[in-house]
C-alpha cells in the first residue's frame, strides 16, 4: 500500500467531463419558477472518466479488504466473499425490478424471499422472516418493537424494561433506547455466563424481555440459557437473540430450540456477504410462531429490504446446502480454538475452557514495561499486527477486560494462514518483552502513521474546502 | 462429498488443529452446549449446489420476473449508471473492507466518505454530513429523533401529508416506539398548507416538520416562510429531497432549513426491488453533535501528512451505549462510494443535464397523456419535473399497459395515477407508451 493524497475535488478542472448522456429529443420544458429554482453554485467536480477510475484505484489501494489478508476482526465474522454471489446480485432480471411492482410482476423476487424464509427458518428454529431490516441493529430495533408490540397487542402495558448483559453488543443498548425501553444491566460471572442468581431479581412484570448474544461476546456459550429461558418466559418476557454470534452455531444449535423467540441474523456476517466498508448490511428478523401477528405493525424500511444483498445470501446458502452448513459452525470453533491454544502463554486468557467461533485475550503476558518506559497496550499490539500485514482484531471490546483483544478467525481461513499469524502474535510479544517502543510507535509500514485523533474531534474538518 | 471451495480445512489440517487443543473430534467443541441443545434432525436445506447449478437457479428466478419499461418513481428512480461505478464498486478493497476503525489501512474509504459528506453538503446546501443512514425513510425516522434530541422539551413531530407514504409509515412506527407524538400538516392544492402548518406551530410543542421538497405528486414545493415560522417557536425545519433533483430546485440550505434528508438513490442506484439504497442526512452545525451514524474527519499523521479518521465518537453506540444519538452501527458505505463516483462523473453539467432531460421527457408525456383524452388534469400549472400524476377516467389502466410492456400508472390513493420519466426513457419509448394509452 502506498499513501495517495488527491481528492476527487483536487482532479477537477472546468469544463471536464466524465458523462455520457443522450441527446435530447424532447421540446423543452418550462423553467422553474425562479423562486423555486437552486441559485447557490453546484460545486461538484469536473472529471474526466479516466481522471475517476485512476482516482478510486488509487484510493482502493490504501485499503485492506478479506481478499487481501487474514480479517481477525471480533464478532464481525469476516469470511470470504463468494464472487459468484456478486454476479447473481448483477443480474438485470432482479436489479431492473422496481420495489413496487405488484407480485404478478416479480414471481422471482419473490420466490427468493419464501425460500430465503424457508432456508433461515430451518438454520434458526424460528417460524417466520422478515426481511426488511438493512442491518443488525436495525435488526435489533425492528426485533425490540416486535417485542413490545407483542405485549401491548396482550394489553400489557407496563413492559418497559429491557434486560441486557454487560457483556453485550454496543448496539444492544442503545437499540432497546431508540425503541423506548429501559435497559436493565444484569452482570456477568467470573467465568464470563450471565449471573443467573442476579437476573432472577430483575424479573419483575415490568420487564419485556432480555437480549442475549450465545455464545456471548466473549466466544463462551451461556450454558445456563436453559434456566434463563424458562425464568424469563415463567416472569411473562421474551428471549431476544443478537445473531452477531451465530457463525459457530451453523448447523450445530438452533436458537428457536434454546428458547429465543425474536432473533435477527447479519447475513453480511454469517451469510457470507461483503461488508462493503461499513455496509450495506441485511439483518432479518426472525420471530416465533406466537410472534408473527406482530409483524404487519412495523414498517422499518422503504420497501423490502436489501434485496441485492439477500440474493447473495442465497446464492450462498445454495451453495452450502444440507452437507456442508455444519462444517461452517465447527471449522469456525476449531480455528478460534487453535488460536487460543496456541498463545495463552504470552497473551492472557482470562477465563479458560473450550470457546466457540472467537475469544478474548486480555493483553499482553509480559507488556515489557520497565523504568520510565511504559508496557505496550492492547492498541499497540493491533498496530504492529497491520505492520506484518494482517487486520488487527477487536480491541477494548468487551468491555469486561480493559485490555480486550477478540479474536474471530471464521472458517474459511487455512491452516497456514492462522499458522502465520499465531507466529507474527508470538513475535510481537516477543518484542513487546524486549522494547516496547517498537510497538508504540507502529504502524510503521502502512500508508500513513497514527493520527491525531484528539485535532479532528476538537476542531472537525469534515468536508472539503478549497485549500484547506 | 465433494468439498465446498469456500473451505481450506484439508483432513491433516483438522487433526493437527484438533491434536493442538486437546481434543479427539470436532463434536467435543461443543461440550459446553447442554445435550438437549445440539440439533439432532437433518436441517431442511436443499442439497448442496455447484456453482454451475446456483447459476442455472438463479437464471431461472430471473426469468420468471417481467420484464418492463419503468415509468413510475414514488421513491425510486430509474436513472441511468455509468459502467464506471459497478466496476470501480466491485474493487474487493472497497468490497470485502471492514467498518474503518483501523485508519492506517483504512484510508481508502476514509476519503471516500469524506468526499461523500463533502458532496451531499454541495448538494444541499448544508454544513455537516454523515457518513450514510439505510435509506430514505429510515433518514426521516432519524431526523424525527434527532429534532426532539435537539429541542428537549418538544414532544412532537410534524409531518407534510405530501410525503411519500412509506416514508411517513417507518417514521410513525419509529415515533410510536420512541414515545414521539405525530402530527400532520395537510395538503392544499397540491402543496403542503403554510396556514394550516402554522395553526399547528401555535401549540408550541413543536420539535420539528418534516416537508418533501418534492411531494408525492411530483410538484416542487414552495416553503417561503416556513423557516421563520418554526423558528420562531424553535423547532427545527427538516426537508425531505430528491438529491438528484436538488441540482436544479432550491435547496434545503436556501431554504434555511436545519436538516436535510432523503434517499440517494436516485443518483444513479439500481433499482433493485428497493435496496441496497443509502440514506442521506446533513445538518447545520449547531446540530452536528447531535446527529446520527458515522462521521469521517480531516487531520495529520505523526509526520504531519492529511489523513482521514472516524471522528466526533462520542456520539455512536460503542462509545455511549444506550446514550448515543441513535444505534446505527453499519450503514451503507458501498452505496456511499457509488454515489460519490456517480457524482464525480456527473459534475454539475452532468447533473442538470439529467434533469433536463427527465423534465422535458415528462413534461412530454403529460402533453400527450392528456391529448389522448383519457385523462383529467389534477393540479393544472403546478411545476414538476420528472414524476406527476393525473386522474385516469378509466379503471384499469395499470394493468393495461403491463401487457403492452410498461410499469407505469401507479395509482395512488386518492384515485390518480402516477407517472415518472428519466434520462433512459426514449421518445420512441414514450410514444409507445402513449399508443398503448390510446389503444386501451
Amino acid at each position: 500500500m502506498k499513501y495517495y493524497d488527491k481528492l476527487i475535488f483536487e482532479c477537477s478542472r472546468e469544463g471536464r467531463c466524465g458523462y455520457s448522456l443522450p441527446r435530447n429529443a424532447f421540446p423543452a420544458a418550462g423553467e422553474l419558477p425562479a423562486a423555486l429554482r437552486r441559485q447557490a453554485p453546484l460545486a461538484l467536480p469536473q472529471v474526466s472518466e479516466p481522471d475517476v477510475v485512476r482516482h478510486y484505484t488509487n484510493l482502493s489501494q490504501m485499503n485492506f479488504g478479506v481478499d487481501t489478508g487474514f480479517y481477525p476482526l471480533g464478532s464481525c465474522t469476516m469470511k470470504y466473499n463468494p464472487k459468484i454471489n456478486e454476479e447473481m446480485a448483477a443480474l438485470q432480471g432482479f436489479q431492473g425490478l422496481h420495489p413496487l411492482m405488484p407480485a404478478r410482476l416479480t414471481e422471482g423476487a419473490c420466490k427468493v424471499y419464501e425460500e430465503m424464509d424457508k432456508a433461515l427458518a430451518a438454520i434458526t428454529g424460528m417460524y417466520k422472516f422478515t426481511f426488511a431490516p438493512c442491518a443488525g441493529a436495525h435488526g435489533e430495533l425492528t426485533g425490540l418493537m416486535l417485542m413490545r408490540q407483542y405485549h401491548i397487542n396482550r394489553g400489557d402495558l407496563k413492559r418497559t424494561k429491557v434486560i441486557v448483559p454487560d457483556s453485550a453488543h454496543g448496539t444492544n443498548p442503545a437499540s432497546a433506547a431508540v425503541c423506548g425501553l429501559e435497559v436493565v444491566e444484569v452482570k456477568s460471572l467470573a467465568n464470563g455466563r450471565i449471573d443467573v442468581e442476579a437476573l432472577k431479581p430483575l424479573l419483575t412484570d415490568e420487564v419485556a424481555g432480555i437480549m442475549m448474544t450465545n455464545p456471548n461476546t466473549l466466544g463462551l456459550f451461556e450454558t445456563e440459557i436453559g434456566t434463563i429461558a424458562a425464568l424469563v418466559h415463567a416472569a411473562g418476557g421474551l428471549l431476544y437473540y443478537d445473531g452477531a454470534n451465530m457463525n459457530p452455531l451453523m448447523g450445530v444449535v438452533r436458537p428457536g430450540d434454546m428458547g429465543f423467540d425474536i432473533m435477527h441474523l447479519n447475513l453480511h456476517k454469517t451469510f457470507s456477504t461483503p461488508h462493503g466498508g461499513g455496509g450495506p448490511g441485511s439483518g432479518p428478523v426472525g420471530v416465533a410462531r406466537k410472534l408473527v401477528d406482530c409483524l404487519p405493525a412495523i414498517r422499518v424500511s422503504a420497501f423490502h429490504g436489501n434485496f441485492g444483498v439477500i440474493l447473495r445470501a442465497y446464492a450462498y446458502i445454495l451453495a452450502l446446502g444440507q452437507e456442508h452448513l455444519r462444517k461452517v459452525g465447527q471449522y469456525a470453533v476449531l480455528s478460534a480454538n487453535y488460536i487460543k491454544e496456541s498463545l495463552k502463554d504470552v497473551y492472557k486468557l482470562p477465563i479458560e475452557g473450550v470457546c466457540k467461533h472467537e475469544f478474548v485475550f486480555d493483553g499482553l503476558i509480559n507488556d515489557g514495561a520497565h523504568d520510565d518506559v511504559p508496557g505496550a497496550t492492547t492498541l499497540d499490539v493491533a498496530k504492529r499486527l497491520l505492520d506484518y500485514g494482517f487486520h488487527a482484531p477487536t480491541i477494548y471490546f468487551p468491555l469486561l477486560f480493559h485490555q480486550a483483544l477478540m479474536i474471530e478467525p471464521t472458517e474459511t481461513e487455512s491452516k497456514e494462514t492462522i499458522d502465520a499469524f499465531i507466529e507474527v502474535m508470538r513475535k510481537i510479544a516477543a518484542e513487546a518483552a524486549q522494547d516496547p517502543n517498537i510497538l508504540h510507535d507502529a504502524p510503521h509500514n502502512t500508508p500513513i502513521s497514527r493520527p491525531d485523533e484528539t485535532t479532528a474531534a476538537r476542531n472537525p474538518i469534515l468536508k472539503y474546502q478549497e485549500n484547506s | 462429498m465433494a468439498r465446498l471451495p469456500y473451505l481450506p480445512h484439508t483432513d491433516a489440517d483438522i487433526q493437527a488443529m484438533l491434536d493442538k487443543i486437546g481434543v479427539k473430534k470436532l463434536d467435543e467443541l461443543y461440550s459446553d452446549v447442554p445435550a438437549e441443545f445440539l440439533h439432532k434432525g437433518v436441517y431442511a436445506l436443499p442439497p448442496a449446489m455447484s456453482e454451475q447449478e446456483i447459476r442455472d437457479c438463479f437464471a431461472s428466478l430471473e426469468a420468471m420476473n417481467a420484464k418492463l419499461k419503468v415509468f413510475v418513481g414514488a421513491g425510486a428512480y430509474d436513472h441511468y449508471t455509468p459502467a464506471v461505478i459497478p466496476y470501480l464498486c466491485a474493487r474487493s478493497e472497497f468490497l470485502t473492507a471492514y467498518t474503518p476503525y483501523q485508519c492506517e489501512i483504512s484510508q481508502g474509504t476514509l476519503r471516500y466518505i469524506f468526499e461523500y459528506q463533502s458532496l451531499i453538503c454541495a448538494l444541499t446546501g448544508l454544513d455537516v454530513s454523515n457518513a450514510s443512514l439505510y435509506d430514505g425513510p429510515t433518514a426521516a425516522a432519524e431526523a424525527m429523533k434527532m429534532a426532539v434530541a435537539c429541542t428537549r422539551k418538544k414532544t412532537r413531530v410534524l409531518l407534510s401529508r405530501g410525503l411519500l407514504p412509506h416514508v411517513m409509515e417507518v417514521v410513525e412506527t419509529y415515533a410510536r416506539f420512541h414515545g414521539v407524538q405525530i402530527g400532520y400538516v395537510p395538503v392544499m392544492n397540491g402543496q403542503t398548507c403554510p396556514n394550516c402548518l402554522k395553526a399547528e406551530l401555535a401549540k408550541d410543542d413543536v420539535a420539528g416538520v418534516i416537508v418533501p421538497s418534492i411531494n408525492r405528486y411530483g410538484i416542487v414545493e414552495d416553503h417561503t416562510g416556513f423557516a421563520d415560522a418554526i423558528h420562531a417557536q424553535k423547532g427545527l425545519l427538516i426537508e425531505y429531497c430528491d438529491p438528484s433533483a436538488l441540482a436544479v430546485v432550491k435547496t434545503p440550505g436556501e431554504w434555511d432549513a436545519d436538516i436535510a434528508i432523503g434517499d440517494g438513490q436516485p443518483l444513479g442506484l439500481p433499482l433493485s426491488y428497493g435496496g441496497p439504497y443509502v440514506g442521506f442526512m446533513a445538518v447545520k452545525k449547531e446540530h452536528m453533535r447531535k446527529m446520527p451514524g458515522r462521521i469521517v474527519g480531516q487531520t495529520v499523521d505523526k509526520e504531519g501528512r492529511r489523513v482521514f479518521v472516524l471522528t466526533l465518537q462520542a456520539r455512536e453506540q460503542h462509545i455511549k451505549r444506550e446514550k448515543a444519538t441513535s444505534n446505527i452501527c453499519s450503514n451503507e458505505s458501498l452505496m456511499a462510494l457509488w454515489v460519490t463516483i456517480y457524482l464525480s462523473l456527473m459534475g454539475p453539467e452532468g447533473l442538470k443535464e439529467v434533469n433536463k432531460l427527465s423534465t422535458d421527457g415528462a413534461h412530454y408525456l403529460y402533453g400527450e397523456l392528456l391529448k389522448t383524452g383519457q385523462f383529467e388534469e389534477v393540479f393544472p400549472g403546478k411545476p414538476f419535473l420528472k414524476e406527476f400524476v393525473l386522474k385516469p377516467k378509466q379503471a384499469g389502466l395499470q394493468e393495461r399497459l403491463e401487457k403492452a410492456g410498461f410499469f407505469a400508472a401507479l395509482p395512488t390513493e386518492e384515485g390518480y395515477v402516477s407517472f415518472c420519466v428519466t434520462e433512459k426513457r426514449t421518445k420512441a419509448e414514450i410514444d409507445a407508451l402513449v399508443k398503448a394509452v390510446k389503444e386501451g
